[in-house]
């Protein structure tokens, strides 16, 4: 028998259901594929006994014919959702030791449908990074370096590497400035971050409330299509959650995409543009061309205000947002000789350093004297950014651009470490998509020429899933990339 | 108007007070969770993991609570803001988990309104309000329990608060009190707060400034928190103005500054400086939508409610013939009104008025019940009531009776029956009586008939008495002068 590993989510379930393999078997091959690739770092912590005993019970429904959708599929979870008897740290020493009494709804509706859960992944502390260097527990690695070892990006870098290097058949991961896209670039696998509302964020530990989407990371554009339709759905527990339909987001794979118009953003393609990003974004017009699709080229003209923006609301929320971790009633604590001095002790040893430069970039913004600055001026530009798409998609019903400007970069980059602004600067495709509460995916496209994958990012109108997934597949066809 | 002047040797001083008071709203869930809203549980017994701030948990607006402040609102003659936000305050203490307090700032749901109160001295004055808001209660801090340890019971956390602020309206202590008097009254009737300021349900902070008489000025205020009682209230802000003027005089000033009410010595303690004034950091609460009330629904809770004190105060002074001061006694609490309304259906209204406000009051302060509690029911007091009236028992008679009812919860009338107590309405019998003490009294009939008429009252006592207070004093009056 070929490595079970090697197959998708939609081929498993097909599989699964004819009885040519059973779900103990599958997570066997998982688990072994998780012991032989522990030097990626993906995953942080591990369930493979609970999940054995969940592989048992689905073999059973099977059996009695009671099998839910994703039954005794082997899935890997961010470990910035909540999972209920399981660790969860979001990758933070101040959280360690914290298991949640309680479950995500995201994870919850994948467990409802009969996902097993192999553990929790790697990702950058609090989600708060682009190449998972920030992550208490170290940098993963990515599945595709060669002489030297590569980031995967982030922050979902664990759930990236993971899909990619097989230890799990899809993952959980999320997405406040590209953390789902750019990792799944970076690694050559294909994630979707819907519109902002459309997955529940009850049991996500909150980065930027206004910004942060669940998604899944998968191995095709198929199979973020089964994962999304599990994931999605309308949550009393959360104000911000959708109450508009969830659509069947399979349906739209394999729907032809003739007459579609494609939206060329000209202001993605600045001077300087990495050549074989550049080289790599016209093999993807020229495929959807191939599709039948209209080439429309579109002007998103507020885009170079999309990164400061982003870095002030961002910031200015999660500085908020990460009050809580004081020391009082999880988490680690590190005593002081009054409350203020267990607050200090505690959060200076228990926060990052990154994090704590964006605790202190969001407490700055939203001070006294700062704000309208600051604070009022990015949610002014916030809206123009959200006109932007809006007047574009009267003339174009999906945009193509880039996922990330680079390639993946080794772990300890010097030009990355030695600013911060650099490695912020990598986001720079990626989150205007946030700031509109637009719903993007990224898919491998090709190759750059040190062999490392290259994504391409598709921009759907807001709740229009459908359209990106219906496109995805046939740049999927037509690019036949090749995963490790 | 009641002019209220500290008056001293070098000038005359008014007041000037704007008081902030926190009204904890009656509602079964929390503001934003569904941990019970109830007191009186063990510590930490209503704590939700939204409550406690665990990592990942998500507020959910209680509508219950929105109702209620729209209703308070409408009791205030107040503008319902049909859109308002919920923001952030940030700060750090032990009695805030989540490290913010969500509450209105820009937007509150309620805007200007106003409470006309009566004075003494029979006049009447209007106290605006700027605005009404509601926001969540913090953590009670506990510490007295160790030497070194403080605890914190999180029941009380997340209990909705509706916070009213007035403008700076009140020159004398008279006005405060009047002012949380009626306040308390209308929040009661409404069911929207018990008002409880001993149990700290309802809480009053007062900002004070004084400024020679005269002036329009508006000096440097002092603010004075956490004050639970109305007489209390008084006592502060007439104990902080003085100490103003004293500095004043002295020629010292006044800095911005927050201070307690001592009981003990009646005065107020120093507490903080506010020169630097706390930065709170306030930004919208990106997890709650803004609140968008309908005409309908604000309709709809203008619809129900009820007639409030000033509407039912000046119904009780036109239609039933009250004075304006027994009216608002008897409207200051709902379930008197009620009460008295129940007796007074049919009979008349200022004798009802007086006997509630005198021997029934009087009984229940005397037994330290509440009016609920009260052993002689709305029937049986309009029994007697109508004993009197048609002559049956005399008024003094039936204060006996009253206290015999007060003893047994009896009907009136089968005490009457019982004991015999029926007024002497037969001629022959009374004039027996008054045969028998002309009779045996022929010096005081000499002396009467000689020309000291004013004898009358000592016969008319004496026949009373032998009849054992049964004859009708008004027939024993006119028997009497014609015998004699």
């Amino acid at each position: 028998m070929t490595d079970l590993t090697e197959l998708t989510v939609a081929d498993a379930l097909s599989k699964l259901k004819e009885k040519e393999i059973s779900p103990v078997e599958l997570t066997q091959a998982y688990i072994q594929k998780l012991d032989n690739n522990k030097k990626y770092n993906a995953f942080v912590t591990l369930v493979a006994e609970q999940a054995l005993k969940n592989a048992y019970i689905a073999e059973q429904n099977y059996l009695n014919k009671v099998n839910r959708p994703l039954e005794g599929i082997p899935v890997g979870i961010k470990d910035l959702f909540c999972t209920k008897g399981i660790k969860t740290t979001a990758c933070s020493h101040i959280l360690d030791g914290f298991i949640p009494q309680y479950e995500s709804t995201v994870t919850q509706n994948l467990l409802d449908d009969g996902a097993l859960f192999l553990g929790k992944l790697n990702m950058d502390e609090f989600a708060m990074g682009g190449s998972n260097e920030t992550s208490y527990y170290g940098p993963v690695v990515n599945p595709w370096s060669k002489d030297k070892p590569l980031v995967a990006g982030g922050s979902s870098g664990g759930s990236a590497a993971a899909v990619a290097a097989k230890m799990c058949a899809a993952a959980t991961a999320s997405d406040t400035g590209g953390s789902i896209r750019e990792p799944a670039a970076f690694c050559g696998v294909t994630g979707i971050k819907p519109t902002y509302g459309r997955c529940s964020r009850y049991g996500i530990i909150a980065f930027a409330s206004s910004l942060d989407q669940a998604g899944p990371i998968c191995k095709d554009v198929t199979d973020c299509a089964i994962l999304l339709n599990s994931m999605a759905g309308y949550d009393p527990k959360d104000s911000t959650s959708s109450k508009r339909d969830v659509p069947d987001f399979s349906s739209f794979i394999g729907q032809d995409i003739k007459g579609l118009k494609i939206g060329i953003p000209e202001e993605y393609r600045p001077e300087g543009l990495n050549p074989e990003v550049a080289s790599c974004w016209d093999k993807a017009i020229q495929i959807l061309k191939e599709c039948g699709a209209e080439i429309v080229h579109i002007n998103l003209p507020h885009t170079k205000y999309a990164l400061p923006t982003y870095y002030v609301i961002a910031p200015a929320e999660a500085s908020s947002n990460l009050a809580r971790y004081d020391g009082i009633r999880y988490g680690l604590r590190v005593e002081g000789n009054n409350l203020d001095n267990l607050y200090i002790n505690t959060r200076t040893a228990g926060f990052g350093a990154e994090v704590k430069r964006r605790i202190l970039i969001g407490t700055y913004v939203l001070s006294a004297g700062y704000y309208d600055a600051y604070y009022l001026k990015a949610q002014k530009v916030r809206r123009l950014i959200k006109n932007d798409f809006d007047n574009a998609f009267q003339n174009c019903d999906v945009i193509l651009t880039p996922t990330s400007p680079v390639e993946p970069f080794a772990i300890g980059d010097t030009k990355m470490l030695e600013n911060p602004i650099n490695m912020y600067l990598n986001d720079v495709f990626t989150v205007s998509v946030n700031l509109a509460g637009l719903p993007a995916m990224s898919l491998p496209i090709g190759l750059s020429q040190n062999g490392l994958p290259l994504g391409m990012q598709l921009i759907g109108r807001a709740f229009d899933e459908g359209t990106i997934f219906k496109t995805a597949y046939q740049l999927e066809r037509g690019a036949n990339f090749v995963r490790i | 108007m009641s002019e209220y002047i500290i008056e001293t040797e070098k000038g005359k001083w008014e007041i000037v007070c704007g008081l902030e008071i926190h009204c904890q709203i009656i509602s079964k869930s929390k503001i934003f969770s569904g941990a019970p809203a109830e007191f009186g549980d063990d510590a930490n017994e209503n704590v939700s993991f939204v409550d406690a701030a665990m990592p990942g948990m998500l507020p959910t607006l209680n509508e219950e609570c929105v109702h209620q402040a729209i209703k308070t609102g409408l009791g205030l003659n107040a503008v319902i803001n049909k859109y308002s936000v919920f923001s952030r305050k940030n700060y750090f203490y032990a009695d805030s988990p989540q490290g913010y307090q969500i509450t209105q700032f820009e937007y509150p749901i309620v805007g200007e309104g106003k409470i006309t109160i009566d004075l003494s001295d029979g006049t009447s004055k209007d106290i605006r309000i700027e605005r009404l808001h509601i926001e969540q209660d913090a953590a009670k801090s506990i510490h007295d329990l160790n030497p070194t340890k403080s605890f914190i019971d999180f029941n009380r956390c997340g209990v909705g608060l509706m916070e009213i602020v007035t403008k700076p309206d009140f020159r004398s202590p008279e006005e405060v009190g009047a002012f949380l008097r009626k306040l308390r009254s209308i929040l009661r009737y409404l069911g929207t707060c018990d008002g409880n300021m001993d149990e700290g349900s309802m809480r009053c902070d007062a900002s004070i400034s004084v400024r020679p008489l005269g002036s329009s000025e508006l000096r440097q205020r002092a603010e004075v928190k956490n004050v639970n009682s109305v007489k209390f209230a008084m006592q502060a802000i007439e104990s902080e103005a003085h100490r103003q003027v004293d500095i004043y005089e002295s020629g010292g000033t006044i800095l911005q500054q927050t201070c307690r009410f001592d009981p003990s010595t009646g005065g107020t303690k120093f507490l903080r400086f506010k020169e630097f004034s706390d930065d709170y950091r306030y930004f919208p609460e990106p997890d709650l939508p803004p609140l968008i009330l309908s005409d309908e629904l604000i309709n709809k809770i203008k619809d129900e409610l009820i007639e409030l004190p000033d509407a039912k105060k000046s119904r009780f002074v036109n239609d039933l013939g009250l004075t304006p001061y027994d009216a608002s006694v008897i409207c200051e609490n709902k379930e008197v009104a009620d009460f008295f309304e129940k007796v007074a259906c049919g009979r008349d209204a200022k004798k009802v008025a007086n006997w509630l406000m005198g021997d029934f009051f009087a009984m229940l302060k005397k037994r330290n019940l509440d009016i609920s509690q009260s052993p002689v029911s709305p029937e049986n007091l309009g029994k007697l009531v109508d004993l009197i009236s048609h002559e049956v028992i005399s008024g003094k008679i039936a204060k006996d009776v009253f206290e015999i009812m007060a003893e047994t919860s009896e009907n009136p009338e089968k005490i009457v029956e019982e004991k015999g107590l029926k007024q002497v309405t037969d001629t022959s019998a009374i004039e027996a009586i008054i045969d028998a003490v002309i009779a045996s009294n022929p010096d005081n009939v000499a002396s009467y008939r000689a020309g000291k008429v004013n004898l009358l009252g000592w016969f008319v006592g004496q026949v009373i008495k032998q009849s054992q207070g049964k004859a009708n004093p008004a027939l024993v009056n006119k028997l009497l002068k014609e015998k004699l």
